[in-house]
């Protein structure tokens, strides 16, 4: 007991201040890109998966984008990663980044902000995908971030959750679980797509293996990365229920 | 055959007549081969099957292969270590092996095949029954089918379905390298990016012909290091959860965080995203990364140290942890354990020692156990040790040099096995090229084809409350196996 005690005092206090100013992704990460018509087609033509369209509205969608920086370093005057984590949005429509600033998730509305926003019960589903976003999921539970402290929780029974958060392209094999989970949540319910597998199949987009995420399961919040950096993550889930702007 | 690891080979010279193949394969696999690989290369209107054979004492690899159609001759009745593989093989290609004891489906991808909707291997009597969970578990994990044929609390047996996260990443393989091949080969397991991403630049170095150079090596090296760090540390603590000792649990959480956080100083990306390309890696060290780097190194260690020994030294822990799951060395030699498990049950086999490369040349590491829980937390604690003192010793001693070398095309017709050992055991791509040089078959054996079936021995006669313990203790990957 004295040396659980003791290793406690030497581990001291870990749990992070969030938000916090001075935040930002590591000083080689990707976080929300500037995009610039000038040689964005050269970007576009280094991009794998088709998210960049250059031309009239040029942008980035970073619902198909894995994050591999290869448009930066094949047109880093048409691209530049910022080490902004705040990735997030509300809409698919939202999540290209071009000229104009980039629209961050917004809240919940009045109704749903007042029954989720002090407490926020999520069911993970993981639903295919490589299991990177899971872990940076499970981060958030550890103590240095404390989920618990701004209400949040993942919980076993869809019966508890308040949000449904689906990981992974969502392969034919985890169609019926992810239905049935789905289904097993009370009403009112939020779906939160995590990861760009979720978004858009991520580095299975076009396989047929994976069907998607159902057009009747509406999402409230689109979270792009592969994975998602924790912040990222977190600042999502807090925008959607307000709590931070 | 006998190939080099790492080298690309003429594939045709592997070709044996059928009969001489199945006499070579069971006489090189009770002469204490482990079979790498072994599937079924579709080949004009049929198929080619082709097998990697190991000898890891001698570091010595064998690649024999032959070309037959329809039904053919099960291995699995004398090496149950080719379980798996027959029933792939079965799956892939519709090659039926003659004698096999069940064909479970592996991944449900064939028409009308749904995982869950099958047959399970079932225990019958008055008082027998049956705990089904998944494959949405309690947790944030990933799914997997679970059922437990129980008499009371004492399993006679897990029946594991998987094939949920079948995504169908390995195919995507063939026909290229192409700008996607990499990201198949770091989400293959996200968790596992560095191995899996190394072993297919491996390969693809091998058929091009290319040598890394050593600071691209030893880069990869400390980054392999570091993810074998992360994981094992979080294990660590998942372990003591389970064992409902929250004080190792709560700092394992955060220390692993360390080091996917000191992975991210270099390559921007917490799981390594981004920093393997073949030929070499993409990003560098100053010294005052390096400096950094080291700083945090010690400190995490420090601390890891300090959370770890509290497992030892914790009656209640190490009464849970003891005599829990065991798996003897006989059956995971027969079922081809691989990784720490292996290690944990007394079989001493790790590639970065029995087929060294790069950086590990003169890797050196003896480790073992009596293959319970206790085993296989402790041989993940003298691996962090280990680990620790390479990534330190590489960061004081980094080569100068260039960070890649230019890949160009790959040989065609050729073949290249590449192996790592990643945190959870041995990687093993097996690359095969057509007349064009571009793929025209891709195998990929990720440590958890092996070892799932090594939960399943674990739980055997336990109770149903070891299946958290004993599932951390091995912590195998869905999406890895599932492909």
């Amino acid at each position: 007991m004295i040396k659980a005690l003791l290793a406690r005092f030497k581990q001291g206090y870990r749990t992070m201040e969030f938000p916090s100013p001075e935040l930002k992704l590591p000083h080689r990460g990707l976080g929300v890109p500037l995009v610039k018509p000038q040689g964005l087609e050269r970007a576009a033509s280094a991009c794998p998966y088709g998210a960049i369209s250059a031309g009239a509205g040029p942008a980035l969608d970073l619902g198909r984008c894995v994050f591999c920086g290869a448009c930066a370093a094949a047109a880093p005057e048409a691209v530049e990663f910022t080490r902004d984590y705040k990735v997030c949005a509300s809409s698919r429509e939202d999540l290209k980044a071009g000229g104009r600033d980039y629209q961050r998730a917004e809240a919940l509305g009045e109704e749903l902000r007042s029954m989720f926003g002090r407490s926020f019960r999520l069911r993970q589903v993981s639903a295919g995908g490589c299991g990177a976003c899971e872990a940076d999921c499970n981060v958030l539970q550890t103590p240095a971030w404390d989920l618990g402290r701004f209400g949040i929780q993942f919980v076993a029974s869809p019966r508890h959750a308040d949000g449904l958060l689906v990981t992974g392209p969502v392969t034919r094999n985890m169609e019926l679980a992810l239905r049935k989970t789905y289904d097993a949540m009370p009403e009112p319910k939020v779906v939160i797509a995590c990861g760009a597998c979720a978004i858009g199949g991520g580095p299975y987009a076009g396989h047929e293996e994976c069907v998607g995420l159902p057009a009747d399961m509406p999402v409230s919040l689109y979270i792009p990365g592969c994975p998602p950096h924790p912040l990222s993550i977190l600042d999502g889930l807090l925008r959607l229920i307000g709590r931070v702007d | 055959m006998k190939v080099d690891h790492l080298s690309g080979f003429d594939f045709a010279a592997t070709d044996l007549d059928p009969v001489l193949f199945f006499d070579t394969a069971a006489s090189r696999l009770s002469a204490g081969g482990r079979a790498l690989a072994y599937f079924a290369l579709p080949e004009g209107a049929g198929h080619r099957l082709v097998m990697a054979v190991g000898f890891d004492r001698e570091g010595r690899l064998e690649v024999y292969s032959t070309a037959f159609s329809g039904p053919f001759r099960a291995l699995t009745p004398s090496f149950p270590q080719v379980h798996l593989f027959e029933r792939e093989i079965y799956e892939q290609a519709g090659m039926k092996p003659e004698g096999h004891p069940w064909l479970k489906p592996v991944r449900f991808n064939t028409p009308g095949a749904s995982p869950g909707a099958a047959d399970y291997f079932t225990v019958h009597g008055s008082q027998v029954h049956e705990v089904a969970v998944g494959p949405v578990h309690a947790g944030v994990i990933e799914p997997g089918h679970f059922r437990f044929q129980c008499h009371g609390e004492k399993v006679f047996h897990l029946e594991i379905m998987l094939g949920y996260q079948h995504r169908g990443a390995e195919r995507r393989f063939i026909g290229g390298p192409d700008a996607r091949s990499l990201h198949y080969a770091e989400t293959l397991a996200g968790d596992t990016t560095i191995g899996h991403g190394w072993a297919y630049c491996g390969a693809v170095e091998a058929l091009a012909g290319v040598n890394v150079p050593p600071r691209a090596q030893a880069l990869r090296g400390i980054m392999l290091e570091l993810e074998r760090l992360a994981n094992h540390t979080g294990d660590l603590g998942a372990l003591a959860g389970d064992a409902a000792f929250l004080p190792t649990a709560a700092f394992n959480g955060r220390l692993r965080g360390e080091f996917l956080n000191m992975t991210a100083l270099v390559c921007g990306n917490r799981f390594g995203r981004n920093l393997l390309r073949p030929g070499g890696v993409n990003f560098d060290l100053d010294p005052a990364l390096i400096k950094e780097l080291k700083l945090r190194l010690a400190d995490a260690y420090r601390d890891v140290e300090t959370a770890v020994t509290l497992l030892w030294d914790t009656a209640s822990v190490t009464d849970r942890f003891e005599e829990t799951g065991v798996v003897p060395k006989a059956a995971a030699e027969g079922i081809g354990l691989v990784g720490p498990a292996a290690r944990a049950s007394g079989v001493g086999i790790d590639t970065r020692r029995n087929f060294p490369s790069g950086p590990y040349e003169g890797f050196t590491m003896s480790v073992s156990g009596s293959g319970d829980v206790y085993s296989r937390a402790y041989v993940r604690w003298l691996e962090i040790q280990k680990s620790v003192e390479l990534v330190d010793n590489w960061l004081d001693s980094l080569p100068a040099g260039p960070l890649a070398a230019d890949c160009g095309p790959l040989r065609p017709d050729g073949a290249a096995v590449s192996l790592v050992e990643g945190w959870r055991g041995q990687i093993c791509h097996f690359a095969l090229t057509g007349p064009d040089g571009k793929f025209r078959h891709y195998k990929i054996v990720d440590p958890s084809f092996h070892n799932w079936q090594g939960l399943a021995l674990a739980l055997r006669n336990g109770e149903i409350s070891d299946f958290p313990l004993c599932n951390k203790s091995f912590n195998l990957s869905y999406c890895g196996r599932d492909l």
